[in-house]
C-alpha cells in the first residue's frame, strides 16, 4: 500500500498529468488519490477517521467486519459500501459520517460486542484495544444484547508462545490472513459456520510458525496473546521508543515498551524499506533475555583461577595493562579483536578508533562463518531493489531460518508474481515452494550447478528480462565459502549487471565492518596466530568463538594458546569462561546510537531502560580503556562517533581460491551445516518463552539413503569422518538431498563441529548403526 | 418396459407447454436410451452444425433469463467474459438449497442428459473446454443419475474429445458440496470448488465472469437455465419466445409446498400463469388444503417477502413482482393457510438461514442468531413487546432503511418495492431478517398477543436492593 510521493525533484518539473491520479471527494474535501487505491486507504490521509477491524494496509481486504460502511454518492443515490473493498474512482464522493452512516458503524459494532465479553479489566488488549476504542468512538453507547453469551474453553493454546480466547475473538480474518498470506503458515483457519464460527488450528497441528507473534500485535481485541507479556503490564503503564531489532541483520523496525525500567515487550513498526511491520518470534520475543538474572553485573578479573567481581577502575586498570605490555613485549601484532557485531555503529567507531591508535592489524567483526567482507563493495541492491527485480538469485543461507523477515518480503514479491526466484541450495529451504527454479546441488558442486543453469535457455532468458539481484551469504558451515565466491563470480562474469543483496547474518556486521572492524587478517588467521602462541592478548567484543567458529578445534587450541583474554560482553558464555577480564557491556535497550542493517541503510537505536548494575555501553569502555592506555581517540560522547562508511573499493567479482571439490565416495554423504531460527544463541537461551523451541542436535538424512544404510530412525548413529567421530540421533526428512547429510548447527547436545576442519573444502561422512 | 408413473409427483399432463419436464412422464426419464429416444442429443447436433457466435445469437434472442434467483438473461452473462483471457470455465450451480426449492433436484434426478446436453451446449456456444458440474451434497440420487449419465454420454461419445466429430472438446467434472447453504451464493461456490471453506467473495473485484474460478473467468449457471437450452436449439428462439411474454419469455419450474391440495413442481409458462392460477388451478395444485383460507404464501424461496391473498393475481414476470415487494427468486412458492402460527413459521425459516450463515459478515453472523433468539422467545410466550421492536432494529442493522413489503389493503400499508440495501457481501444475512420482516409487518397482531408488556422495575426497588447490599 505504499504511496509513491512525488520527489522535490519532479514538483520542480513540468507539470505532467498523472494517468493514474484520482481526485476524489471525502466528507466534502478533495483528497488525491491513486488508482486502485481503496477509500479506507485514501481515507487515512485525511483527518477523517472511518472505523475498521479487519483492514490491514500489509494484507488483502476481505470486507468481513463490515465497520467500515460509508456511504458513496451513485446515479441511484447513495450506495452503502464498505470502503475496505471499493477502490476510488475520479469524481467519487463519500460520506463517511452521516445519519446513515453512523447507524450502520453504530449497529455493527454493537453486533460485534453482542457475544464479546466485557472482560476489559483482566484484558491484556484493554487500553490499547481497537474494539474498545472504537466502542467509545463509533459505537451506541449501550447494549441490547440481554441473550447469554458464546462460550468457549479459554484461552487454549495454540502453539508455544500464543494463547486464543475464542470469546473474545471478532472474527476478523486478520491473523487467518497473515498466516496463510503473509507468513505462509496456513495452520490456523476458520471452522464451524454462522454463530459458532471460531478460529482454530487443525487437529494436532500447532500453529508453529516463526512469525506467530505478528497475529498478536494485529489482534484487534484481546482474543491472541503472547505468553511473554500475558498479564506482565497494561499498556497505560508503558513507556514506548522506537528502535530497531538487532538479532539479525535485517535491520527490522520495533517499538520497545517497558514499565518501571524493564523491557516487556517488542512491537514490530512499520517501515517500508524494510519489514513492513512484521517482526520474527525470536526478535519478538527475545527481549526476555535483557532481564535475564545470567547477565554480568559487574567486572570480573581472574584471581586464583576464578573469576571474581571488581571495581571498573580495577578491571580497566587490568586490562589496560594486559594490552599495553603485549604491545611493548611482542608488538601491535600480538593483540587481537574478534566480534563487534553485536555492538551498535558507534560502539564498532570507539574500538576500531582504539584498534587503530594502537596500530592493531588483527580483528575480525566476523567469526569464521560469513564470508568476505568484498562482498559489500560488490553492486548493492536494497531489499526494495529485491523485491521489486525481475529475478532473484539465491546464493544464500535458508532465509526464513537465519533472516526471517527478508524471507516474507521475498516470499510476497514471489507470490505476488512480481519477482522470479531461482534458488541454488543443499536442502530444500524456505522459499523453494515460492521458487521460480530450485537448484539442488551437493556441496562443492556449486559452481558447477550455477554453470549448467545459466547454460538452461529458459533461465538466462529470463535472467534478460530485466534486473537481478543476488541474494549472496554462507549457506552451509561445513564447505569452504570460496565455493560461494565462485558461483558468484560466475554468475556475475556472464551477467555484469547484477547486484548483490549481501546476507551476512549477525547482528551489525555490515556496521562494525563499515566502523572498521575488520583487517586483513580474518577470524581465521588470527585464531590460528593464537593457537601458534603469537597472541598475547585477545579481546572478544561480544564474540563466543567457542559456540560460533566452525572449527571447534582451532577456537579450543586459540584460547588455549592465548596468554590472555578480554571479555565484552554481556552474558557469561563458554568463551567468556576463559576470559582474565570480563568487562560488563549494556545490552540491547540499555544503550542508544545506530545501527546498520544488510542492506548498509543506517536505522536508529534507542535506549529505553537503565544498564543493569554498573555495565556500559561498549563504546564508553573503549573510550576508558584508550584513556587508561593514554591513547587519545578524541571521543568525549557518543556524538563524536559518527559511523563513517569506509569509501567503498568497487568490485565486480569477489577473490576466490581455485578449487574444486574431490569426488564423494558412494558410501559416504555430504556434509551440510546450517542454522535453525531457534538455537544456542545467547538471547534465544536466557528467553526463557524461546529456550525450548530449539529442535536439538540430531543428524537428518533423505528416506532414501535411510533405507539403503538401513539406519534406524529416533535412534543414535555414528557419524564419523576419516578422524574423528560423534553420536547423533538420526532423523528422515524429504527436504535434505540424496547423498548429503543435514545437521543443524548450535543446537543443544551433541556438537557437529567436533567434525569440522577449517581447511577443509568439503566434509564427507559415514553413517553407521550403533549396534 | 417403459412406463408412466400413475401419479408422478409434481407431473400433471395437460396440454401446456413442456420445455423442461417434457420426460417427466417415463419412469426411465434418466436413461441415454429414453433420451435419445425422445429427441435427445438433437440440440447439441443442431448447435454443432452453427458457428459458436450464432447458437450465442439464438440464446440471447430467446431472453433465457437465469433460474437460479436473480434473473439474469444467460446469453448475457456468457458475453460478459473479457475477451480473449483463456482458460475460462462453465460451473453449473446444482447446489440448491433455498427453502422449498426442488425442481433443479428433480431435472437432475429425472432428465440428467437434458442437462449434460444444455451444458455442451453453453459450453460451444462461449467457447468453453471445461465444464464443473456442482452439485448439493444431500442429493445423493441427483449424484447417482447425473453420474450415471455422464459415464453414458462419454461413453456415446457426447462428452470428451471431437463431440460427434466435431472440434468441439469439453471434459465435464463433478463435485459433490459438502453440505452448505451459502455454496448456492456463486462465489461461494467457486470458493468451495477449488477447495476452500466456502464463502462468498465481494463483488468487485471477484465477479465470476472477468474474475472466477481459479481466477479465470468464469460462467455460472443454473441447471434449469442449462437444461432449457436442449429445447431452445431443436425449436429455435422464436418458438421459445412465442410462449410467456416478452421480459420473460419460456416456462419456468416452480416448486409448491405447504398447505395446498397437490404439493409439487410445475413448469408454468413464464409472466402469464398468476399465482392464483398455481395455487388454485386444478392442474396445478387444486387449492388450498381442506378448502381453507389462504393466510399468506412466501412466493421465491424462504428468503423472498411474503405476499398475501391481495397479491394471488400477480404472474410470474420479475418486473410485477418486484414492485409489488418480493422476488420470483429460486421459484418456490411456500403455501400458509389461516391455521398457520405465524411467528413460529418466520422463526422455522430464520434458524435456517442463521445457522446457515457462514460465519464471514458480522451483520448475519450475530445478527441473524440474535433474531433466532429474540424469535424463539416469543414464540415460547416470553418475550416482551420490546422485543418485537428489537427484532426491528437488528434487522435494520442488516439491511438499513426501509425494508421491501407487501402492499395489505386491510392493514393500509402500501408496497415498498424490491431490492433491500445491505450491509453484508451475500443475501443470506438480509434473509434472515425477510421472513421477520414480512410476519411482522403483515401480522404483527399475532405477535402482540404472545408477548407480555414489560413492566418496569420500580426505582424505589433498586434503592432499597442497592441499600441492603450495603448494610
Amino acid at each position: 500500500m505504499s504511496t509513491t510521493e512525488s520527489t522535490p525533484d519532479q514538483v520542480e518539473t513540468e507539470v505532467v498529468v498523472d494517468p493514474n491520479a484520482v481526485s476524489l471527494t471525502i466528507n466534502g474535501k478533495t483528497v488525491a488519490a491513486r488508482k486502485g487505491e481503496l477509500i479506507i486507504a485514501a481515507a487515512d490521509r485525511t483527518s477523517d477517521f472511518i472505523p475498521r477491524f479487519c483492514y490491514h494496509p500489509r494484507m488483502k481486504p476481505v470486507g468481513m467486519c463490515r465497520q467500515c460502511l460509508v456511504e458513496v454518492e451513485g446515479p441511484r443515490g447513495p450506495m452503502m459500501v464498505v470502503s475496505c473493498m471499493t477502490p476510488v474512482a475520479e469524481g467519487q464522493v463519500v460520506h463517511t459520517a452521516t445519519e446513515q452512516v453512523k447507524k450502520a458503524q453504530e449497529g455493527i459494532l454493537e453486533l460485534l460486542l453482542a457475544n464479546h465479553p466485557l472482560d476489559c479489566p483482566v484484558c491484556d488488549k484493554g487500553g490499547e484495544c481497537p474494539l474498545q476504542d472504537q466502542a467509545f468512538s463509533h459505537g451506541p453507547g449501550e447494549s441490547r444484547y440481554v441473550e447469554e453469551k458464546r462460550h468457549y474453553e479459554k484461552p487454549i493454546p495454540i502453539s508455544d508462545l500464543v494463547f486464543l480466547d475464542r470469546e473474545r475473538c471478532i472474527l476478523c480474518d486478520r491473523c487467518t490472513r497473515f498466516a496463510s498470506e503473509v507468513a505462509g503458515d496456513p495452520l490456523i483457519s476458520f471452522t464451524h459456520r454462522g454463530n459458532n464460527t471460531q478460529v482454530l488450528t487443525f487437529p494436532d497441528e500447532p500453529f508453529a510458525s516463526y512469525f506467530s507473534g505478528n497475529t498478536v500485535q494485529i489482534c484487534p481485541v484481546g482474543a491472541l496473546t503472547a505468553k511473554p507479556y500475558r498479564f506482565k503490564a497494561r499498556p497505560w503503564d508503558l513507556e514506548e521508543t522506537q528502535s530497531t531489532c538487532t538479532s539479525c541483520s535485517v535491520g527490522c523496525a520495533t517499538v520497545i515498551q517497558s514499565s518501571r525500567d524493564q523491557v516487556l515487550r517488542f512491537q514490530g513498526h512499520d517501515n517500508d524499506e524494510v519489514n513492513w511491520g512484521w517482526l520474527c518470534d525470536r526478535g519478538r520475543f527475545n527481549f526476555e533475555s535483557i532481564n535475564s538474572e545470567n547477565r554480568f553485573t559487574t567486572p570480573l578479573v581472574r584471581e586464583n583461577a576464578s573469576l571474581v567481581p571488581t571495581s571498573w577502575s580495577k578491571a580497566l586498570e587490568v586490562a589496560a595493562r594486559t594490552i599495553r605490555m603485549a604491545v611493548s613485549s611482542k608488538g601491535a601484532n600480538s593483540v587481537a579483536i574478534l566480534g563487534g557485531a553485536r555492538l551498535a555503529n558507534e560502539d564498532a567507531r570507539a574500538w576500531a578508533l582504539l584498534a587503530n591508535n594502537l596500530g592493531l592489524t588483527m580483528h575480525d567483526a566476523q567469526l569464521d562463518d560469513g564470508l568476505s567482507t568484498e562482498v559489500f563493495h560488490l553492486p548493492q541492491a536494497t531489499i526494495n531493489d529485491a523485491t521489486s527485480a525481475t529475478t532473484v538469485i539465491l546464493l544464500s543461507p535458508d532465509l526464513k531460518e537465519e533472516l526471517p523477515v527478508l524471507y516474507l518480503r521475498l516470499r510476497d514479491a514471489a507470490t505476488k508474481n512480481r519477482t522470479r526466484i531461482i534458488e541454488f541450495t543443499t536442502k530444500a529451504s524456505g522459499l523453494t515452494r515460492y521458487a521460480w527454479k530450485s537448484v539442488n546441488y551437493e556441496p562443492g558442486a556449486q559452481v558447477a550447478a550455477v554453470a549448467a543453469a545459466l547454460n538452461d535457455s529458459e533461465i538466462a532468458n529470463q535472467m534478460r528480462k530485466g534486473n537481478v539481484v543476488i541474494v549472496l551469504g554462507r549457506a552451509n558451515l561445513a564447505e569452504s565459502s570460496d565455493f560461494t565466491a565462485q558461483a558468484y563470480n560466475a554468475i556475475a562474469t556472464a551477467f555484469p549487471a547484477v547486484t548483490v543483496l549481501p546476507v551476512l547474518r549477525r547482528g551489525n556486521i555490515r556496521g562494525a565492518v563499515a566502523a572498521g572492524l575488520a583487517s586483513e587478517n580474518n577470524a581465521r588467521s588470527i585464531l590460528t596466530a593464537a593457537s601458534e602462541g603469537h597472541i598475547e592478548c585477545l579481546i572478544l567484543l561480544g564474540a563466543d568463538p567457542l559456540s560460533d567458529v566452525p572449527d571447534l578445534d582451532l577456537v579450543r587450541r586459540a584460547l588455549a594458546g592465548a596468554q590472555n583474554v578480554i571479555a565484552v560482553d554481556t552474558f557469561p558464555t563458554a568463551s567468556t569462561l576463559r576470559a582474565d577480564v570480563v568487562l560488563p557491556a549494556a545490552a540491547y535497550a540499555e544503550r542508544g546510537g545506530t545501527t546498520t542493517n544488510l542492506e548498509g541503510r543506517i536505522l536508529p537505536l534507542s535506549q529505553k531502560i537503565t544498564a543493569r548494575g554498573t555495565s556500559r555501553p561498549d563504546w564508553m569502555i573503549a573510550t576508558e580503556l584508550a584513556e587508561q592506555l593514554g591513547a587519545d581517540i578524541g571521543v568525549e560522547s557518543i556524538n563524536d562517533l559518527t559511523a563513517i562508511e569506509v569509501p567503498a573499493q568497487a568490485l565486480q567479482v569477489l577473490s576466490a581460491a581455485g578449487i574444486s571439490a574431490p569426488e564423494r565416495n558412494s558410501y559416504d554423504l555430504r556434509l551440510v551445516v546450517s542454522r535453525k531460527m531457534y538455537d544456542n544463541a545467547v538471547s534465544t537461551v536466557t528467553s526463557p518463552s524461546l529456550a525450548q523451541l530449539s529442535i536439538g542436535a540430531g543428524i537428518y538424512l533423505n528416506p532414501r539413503d535411510i533405507e539403503r544404510l538401513g539406519a534406524p530412525v529416533g535412534k543414535d548413529v555414528k557419524v564419523s569422518t576419516s578422524l574423528k567421530s560423534v553420536i547423533l540421533t538420526l532423523h528422515a526428512d524429504e527436504s535434505v538431498l540424496k547423498g548429503t547429510a543435514w545437521v543443524p548447527f548450535n543446537q543443544p547436545g551433541t556438537d557437529i563441529r567436533e567434525l569440522l576442519n577449517a581447511n577443509d573444502l568439503i566434509v564427507d561422512v559415514r553413517v553407521e548403526n550403533l549396534s | 418396459m417403459t412406463s408412466t408413473y400413475a401419479h408422478a409427483p409434481g407431473f400433471v399432463a395437460g396440454d401446456r407447454p413442456k420445455i423442461v419436464t417434457s420426460r417427466f412422464e417415463f419412469s426411465d426419464s434418466y436413461t441415454i436410451e429414453r433420451y435419445l429416444a425422445t429427441n435427445g442429443y438433437a440440440g447439441l447436433r443442431a448447435a454443432l452444425a452453427q458457428p459458436a457466435t450464432s447458437v450465442h445469437d439464438e440464446v440471447k434472442n430467446a431472453t433465457v433469463l437465469g433460474r437460479g434467483g436473480a434473473g439474469f438473461p444467460a446469453g448475457t452473462k456468457w458475453g460478459l467474459t473479457p475477451q480473449e483471457v483463456w482458460p475460462r470455465y462453465l460451473v453449473v450451480n446444482g447446489d440448491e438449497s433455498e427453502p422449498g426449492t426442488y425442481k433443479d433436484r428433480l431435472l437432475m434426478e429425472r432428465d440428467p442428459h437434458q442437462l449434460i446436453e444444455g451444458c455442451l451446449i453453453a459450453c460451444y456456444s462461449a467457447g468453453l473446454s471445461r465444464c464443473f458440474l456442482y452439485i448439493r451434497g444431500e442429493m445423493a440420487l441427483a449424484q447417482e443419475r447425473v453420474a450415471t449419465a455422464l459415464n453414458e454420454a462419454y461413453a456415446a461419445g457426447y462428452v470428451g474429445k471431437n463431440i460427434l466429430g466435431s472440434k468441439f472438446s469439453v471434459d465435464i467434472v463433478l463435485h459433490w458440496g459438502a453440505g452448505a447453504y451459502v455454496v448456492g451464493e456463486e462465489t461461494a461456490l467457486i470458493e468451495s470448488l477449488e477447495g476452500n471453506r466456502g464463502m462468498p467473495r465481494l463483488k468487485p473485484p471477484f465477479f465470476p465472469a472477468a474474475n472466477g474460478l481459479y481466477g479465470q473467468p468464469t460462467i455460472v449457471n443454473n441447471v434449469e437455465t442449462l437444461a432449457n437450452l436442449p429445447w431452445l436449439l431443436c425449436n429455435g428462439s422464436e418458438a421459445y419466445t412465442a410462449i410467456g411474454t416478452k421480459t420473460s419469455p419460456g416456462t419456468r419450474m416452480v416448486a409448491v409446498s405447504g398447505h395446498v391440495k397437490r404439493p409439487g413442481v410445475f413448469e408454468i409458462i413464464n409472466g402469464v400463469t398468476t399465482f392464483r392460477d398455481l395455487l388454485y388451478g386444478e392442474e396445478f395444485c387444486g387449492g388450498i388444503r381442506n378448502d381453507n383460507q389462504l393466510k399468506a404464501f412466501v412466493p421465491g424461496g424462504g428468503s423472498a417477502p411474503w405476499f398475501t391473498p391481495d397479491q394471488l393475481d400477480l404472474p410470474f414476470e420479475a418486473s410485477q413482482v418486484g414492485p409489488a415487494g418480493s422476488m420470483l427468486g429460486s421459484g418456490a412458492i411456500m403455501v400458509m393457510d389461516h391455521t398457520t402460527d405465524i411467528p413460529a413459521a418466520a422463526l422455522t425459516l430464520t434458524r435456517f438461514y442463521a445457522h446457515e450463515s457462514c460465519g464471514k459478515c458480522t451483520p448475519c453472523r450475530e445478527g441473524g442468531t440474535w433474531l433466532e433468539r429474540i424469535l424463539t422467545r416469543v414464540v415460547e410466550g416470553t418475550g416482551t413487546d420490546a422485543d418485537l421492536d428489537q427484532l426491528i432494529e437488528v434487522g435494520s442493522s442488516i439491511c438499513p432503511g426501509d425494508f421491501p413489503h407487501a402492499s395489505n389493503a386491510d392493514l393500509g400499508l402500501a408496497a415498498v418495492p424490491f431490492p433491500y440495501k445491505m450491509t453484508t457481501i451475500c443475501f443470506v444475512g438480509p434473509s434472515a431478517y425477510a421472513p421477520v420482516h414480512s410476519a411482522l409487518t403483515l401480522f404483527r397482531s399475532e405477535f402482540e398477543a404472545r408477548v407480555t408488556t414489560r413492566k418496569r422495575i420500580p426505582v424505589t426497588a433498586v434503592a432499597n436492593s442497592t441499600a441492603g447490599y450495603a448494610s
